[in-house]
């Protein structure tokens, strides 16, 4: 197992998981959000390659009213 | 009055760009959006779990709008977060705009002129049509010409404090030596009067969102700002007279009757 920060609460995921997994695991579907690693962006199609390590930070971000 | 303006090559005829937060309701802010006229709208980003839908039920609100969407970086305090999200919102929403806010103050929610230019020249390398969200120092506005934006948001006041525009000097200055940027008054209006004074003053346009929302009736309120936009934007064609120390008739003097020479 590998310990993440997803959304600022940690989770505990399977070793290896890439990016595409751990979101299908969490449930988010469709394309109305987008990913960053520690950080960084990490593009749509870059999700299936993408493996996340042990102390990953994964922030998962959807559209909200802003001014 | 045909008066089409243009930003990064977009022609727009409204004056008013729209926040869409802090509205009782989406319904509200959508009806509020339509009767302001405005033609871009502002939104933003936020961590989401899967629960809560993703955001889709604003989101289909605002794409219902069909205007032109300006994704901001708010709640970001440094370049580089607020390069991430840049590029996160440009998946997400289809477009190289962004309203580029980079916080050096959490009083204040006064841009961090640093962190702003050093964000603006990355995104612009990679392709943003990028709007900062700046003070109104000429120097700072000058710098983030220099790395390529076309189009400065200085503020009239700290956001949310609808105190109108609280330097009238520096943004005085700033409108007399930037002559061909696009001006938009972002962050600080409060009445649709500050509004007239903006367009008056010869801004191009202003972007709102407490004014509107958090008034007593939105709906009328967006109209109420339309006007004003259309109004101050006629006087600034029309030009304002030069003011005077001393009174001077408006009505014509020859002629008054009971008038006589004083003894």
């Amino acid at each position: 197992m590998i310990k993440l920060s997803i959304n600022g609460e940690v989770r505990r995921l399977e070793e290896g998981m890439t990016v595409a997994d751990a979101l299908g695991h969490l449930g988010f579907e469709g394309e109305g959000f987008a990913v960053a690693v520690n950080g960084e962006f990490v593009p749509r199609a870059a999700y299936p390659e993408h493996r996340l390590q042990d102390g990953d930070q994964l922030d998962v971000v959807a559209p909200v009213q802003g001014g | 009055m045909q008066d089409q303006w243009t930003v990064y090559g977009t022609a727009l005829s409204s004056r008013l760009f729209m926040g869409s937060a802090l509205f009782p309701s989406p319904q509200v802010m959508a009806d509020s959006v339509r009767a302001s006229g405005a033609e871009v709208v502002t939104l933003s980003l936020r961590r989401q779990s899967p629960e809560t839908g993703a955001g889709q039920a604003i989101w289909d609100y605002i794409r219902a709008l069909d205007c032109r969407l300006l994704p901001n970086t708010a709640g970001c305090h440094t370049a580089r977060e607020a390069v991430t999200l840049a590029r996160m919102s440009r998946e997400i929403f289809a477009t190289d705009w962004v309203k580029l806010e980079v916080i050096g103050d959490d009083y204040n929610l006064q841009p961090d002129p640093f962190g702003l230019v050093e964000a603006a020249d990355e995104l612009i390398r990679d392709g943003f049509k990028v709007f900062p969200y700046c003070t109104d120092d000429l120097v700072l506005c000058r710098r983030l010409l220099d790395v390529g934006c076309e189009v400065l948001m200085p503020w009239g006041a700290p956001i949310g404090t609808g105190k109108g525009l609280v330097n009238p000097h520096a943004l005085a200055t700033l409108r007399e030596r930037l002559p061909d940027v696009p001006l938009i008054i972002d962050a600080g209006i409060g009445k649709p009067s500050d509004a007239v004074q903006a367009l008056e003053m010869g801004f191009d346009g202003i972007l709102l969102n407490t004014a509107v929302a958090q008034s007593t009736d939105p709906v009328t309120m967006a109209r109420a700002f339309a006007g004003a936009v259309e109004s101050g934007r006629l006087a600034h064609h029309g030009g304002v007279m030069p003011e005077r120390q001393t009174a001077q008739p408006s009505t014509p003097t020859v002629g008054t009757p009971f008038w006589h020479e004083n003894p």
